[in-house]
């Protein structure tokens, strides 16, 4: 929030003006019918997508040359706002001449550029860029159609914000190189999430298969648990100083149950261990003696130095063992 | 021609309210609070917009009328200081609303849910109202609250206020409704009801914008949510807005004087509005019995027209309509009333609310028939709804799941 975002802005006023001109005089809105298309030895594609309960929908026809697979007519029909309208004809207008493959290489981003005034200003305002996500989608239904293969086969990627085309691999790369934390930095870095915003959490403008919040979390979660490896890793190199208190404590035990402890037992004591305090210069080991041990007259010198010896010599020189 | 057909969202200030107000700015602006002359001498205007708006909803001696920034603080300020007053500092947990409250209503909630109170949100049935019995079955001996909306925003529809009333000084638990929509609409006579609690806002009755009010019966307990200086008995602390609350005082009044004859010439012409299009138009279907509605409210679904679609056609004719509601359109939401009131699903994005006022003139009227039916025309001649050539087989889409947000704003 900033002296920008005080007022919530009017969102037709940042329309282009080709979107104004296009959503009022469509040019390729109409229908082509089996005969026109029969007539012209064309094959016709009809592809819906969307619907009108989710408050957009497109209807793209196709007439295309079986043998060259160009597609010579389309047309289009529109359920939706201005912004749907005006995408559905610029897209519809964009496929015109090229063949399937070719078109299916048109993106949503394509398709809101040529509604752009100017090349630097965009042609809708970010909560609007979904709309030219669907004049996108149903190209690919159309050519899944003509190919007989399943629409999703010409997605190389699983996108999962489409407003800014962001894939999961990207998003996923994004937060590991640069230590990501927070879904506003992901905008930020990658734009995801910046416009339509149904990609950051459940309950946005359209169900989605990923969201930012989880692919967050989990790569967080992931960065952590190769955090702890790595530790643990470098703890049975024998850096001890770097373990967690945890996986000192189990270090400092088993060399204890390997070479101090059973003398300690044959004159019937033990000891365990209390705490251990890191400070920069020692690694203070808290120890109490149990049984014969406790009050001894070695516990608080021959024992006690061959215990620090041990521990010194197999873990950390930086060690001390203080009894209590 | 320019037509206003908004007036849920907001009305024109009534010229004669801005007559009213005038000398508050620049010739009596004194504070109020101040000893002197320049802040005594305003004591006079402001107890007669007092009275006005005691008048105008028919409130009692003993009760009060406390003025507000707008009725989003009178609507915070109930349902937080009752989560302060019954749930923190005694052993309630819980309030009842519905599904179609407006946000200053829903998004409070949605906060007090977060500080551990329960909510029952209470759906609409296909009229787009909650019965009494309903409200009746979901109040338990922990509820300490409450809120049931006067008339809905988006709709107009009117909701049993006296009945509800009946059963929450039963059941002894507070009762407030947002009113923001019935005062100044439809007759409101606290005398003949039994509320608590009741948020109005002037801008919504031809008076000035930023400035409210809330009811409290019987000036009882409800913890302050401004504190401050001692203004309005230390309910709410801040100088008071002179020049809004004479304004709101005058325009009730105006509202109010002849309220059934100003209802009956406004229904008058909301009717024939709503019958021509009913008429014309094929596929349309208009939420709600007119006769439990406010007379200046339709909210009409056209089948295949996107609704912001439409308000794009309106705009261009230089109408000004709405989705639902103001901030709907940004958000480019299924309308909530639609979905609540078991619509089809295809319906939900397209409710146009058209909301007339006592200036709406006939002319206006014959216009706006003549425009909604040739943007209607034009754009089912666009939409995909009423296209003739099916998909090839295999390329239909499939319909949503639809989101319930409450996010409607006016
Ligand atoms: C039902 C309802 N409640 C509350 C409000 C909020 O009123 P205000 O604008 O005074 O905060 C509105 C309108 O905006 C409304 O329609």
């Amino acid at each position: 929030m900033a002296k920008d975002n005080l007022l919530g802005g009017s969102l037709w006023d940042a329309y282009s003006n080709k979107v104004t001109t296009l959503m009022n005089n469509p040019q390729h809105q109409g229908e082509i019918t089996e005969e026109e298309a029969a007539a012209h030895g064309n094959k016709l594609i009809v592809a819906d997508f969307g619907a009108e309960s989710c408050g957009d929908a497109v209807r793209l026809y196709w007439e295309i040359n079986p043998e060259t697979d160009v597609i010579e007519n389309a047309k289009f029909k529109s359920f939706g706002c201005g912004t749907a309208i005006a995408s559905s004809d610029v897209m519809t207008e964009l496929c015109m001449g090229k063949t399937v493959d070719e078109a299916v290489k048109i993106t949503n981003i394509d398709v809101e550029k040529a509604l752009r005034d100017d090349p630097d200003t965009p042609a809708v305002p970010p909560q609007k860029m979904h709309c030219s996500v669907m004049a996108y989608d149903v190209i690919k239904k159309a050519a899944g159609l003509y190919k007989g293969v399943d629409a999703e086969s010409f997605e190389e990627d699983i996108i999962v914000c489409e407003c800014a085309r962001v894939s999961l691999s990207t998003l996923q790369e994004v937060i590991r190189l640069n230590d990501l934390k927070t879904i506003e930095e992901i905008t930020d870095y990658t734009k995801a999430g910046g416009f339509c915003k149904s990609c950051i959490k459940p309950g946005g403008h359209e169900e989605r298969e990923y969201y930012l919040v989880d692919i967050l979390a989990d790569t967080r979660r992931q960065m952590d648990e190769e955090k702890l490896a790595a530790a643990a890793d470098a703890g049975a190199l024998g850096d001890f100083e770097h373990m967690t208190l945890v996986q000192q404590i189990k270090a400092i035990d088993a060399v204890i149950d390997e070479s101090v402890r059973q003398f300690l037992v044959m004159d019937g004591g033990n000891m365990e261990v209390i705490d251990i305090k890191s400070s920069d210069d020692n690694i203070d080991v808290y120890i109490r003696y149990l049984g014969a041990c406790n009050g001894c007259a070695s516990s608080t010198t021959g024992t006690l130095y061959a215990i620090e010896s041990t521990l010194k010599e197999k873990l950390s020189q930086k060690i001390r063992v203080l009894p209590i | 021609m320019q037509v206003y057909m908004d007036n849920n969202a907001t009305t024109m200030t009534d010229p004669k309210v801005v007559e009213a107000m005038l000398p508050f700015y620049s010739e009596r602006y004194g504070n109020p609070n101040s000893l002197h002359k320049f802040g005594t001498s305003v004591h006079l205007p402001l107890s007669k917009a007092i009275d006005q708006v005691y008048t105008g909803i028919n409130a009692a001696e003993s009760d009060d009328i406390v003025f507000t920034s707008c009725a989003t603080e009178a609507n915070n300020w109930v349902l937080q200081s009752v989560w302060i007053d019954k749930v923190l500092n005694s052993d309630k947990n819980h309030m009842v609303t519905t599904e179609v409250e407006h946000p200053s209503i829903l998004a409070t909630c949605k906060f007090l849910e977060e500080q551990g109170m329960k909510v029952t949100y209470l759906p609409v049935n296909e009229q787009g109202i909650v019965e009494a019995h309903t409200v009746r079955s979901f109040i338990t001996d922990k509820t300490a609250l409450v809120s049931i909306m006067w008339a809905n925003n988006e709709t107009g529809m009117i909701f049993p206020i006296q009945e509800i009333g009946e059963i929450c000084k039963d059941k002894g638990v507070l009762f407030h409704t947002d009113a923001v929509q019935a005062v100044g609409k439809i007759p409101v006579d606290m005398q003949a009801v039994h509320v608590d609690f009741l948020s109005m806002s002037a801008h919504k009755f031809h008076g000035p914008k930023g400035v409210g009010a809330l009811y409290i019966k019987d000036s009882q307990q409800l913890t302050p949510l401004f504190h401050g200086g001692e203004q309005m008995g230390g309910r709410r602390s801040g100088t008071l807005n002179v020049p809004g609350i004479v304004g709101m005082g005058k325009a009730l009044e105006l509202a109010t004087q002849n309220i059934e004859a100003t209802m009956a010439l406004i229904r008058s012409k909301r009717d024939r509005l709503e019958d021509a299009l009913l008429e014309l138009l094929d596929d349309v279907m208009v939420v709600g019995d007119r006769n439990n509605r406010t007379p200046n409210t339709i909210l009409i679904s056209v089948r295949g027209v996107e609704g912001e679609g439409m308000l794009w056609d309106l705009n261009n004719a230089l109408i000004g309509a709405s989705t639902g509601s103001a901030c709907a359109s940004e958000d480019l939401e299924a309308n909530t009333v639609m979905l609540a009131i078991g619509a089809d699903s295809e319906l939900a994005h397209t409710g146009i609310r058209l909301s007339l006022s006592r200036f709406t003139t006939d002319e206006e009227v014959d216009y706006v028939i003549e425009a909604f039916t040739a943007a209607v025309k034009r754009l089912r001649a666009i939409s995909s709804s009423y296209a003739k050539v099916g998909p090839t087989p295999g390329g239909e889409a499939q319909a949503c799941d639809l989101l319930y947000l409450h996010d409607k704003c006016d």
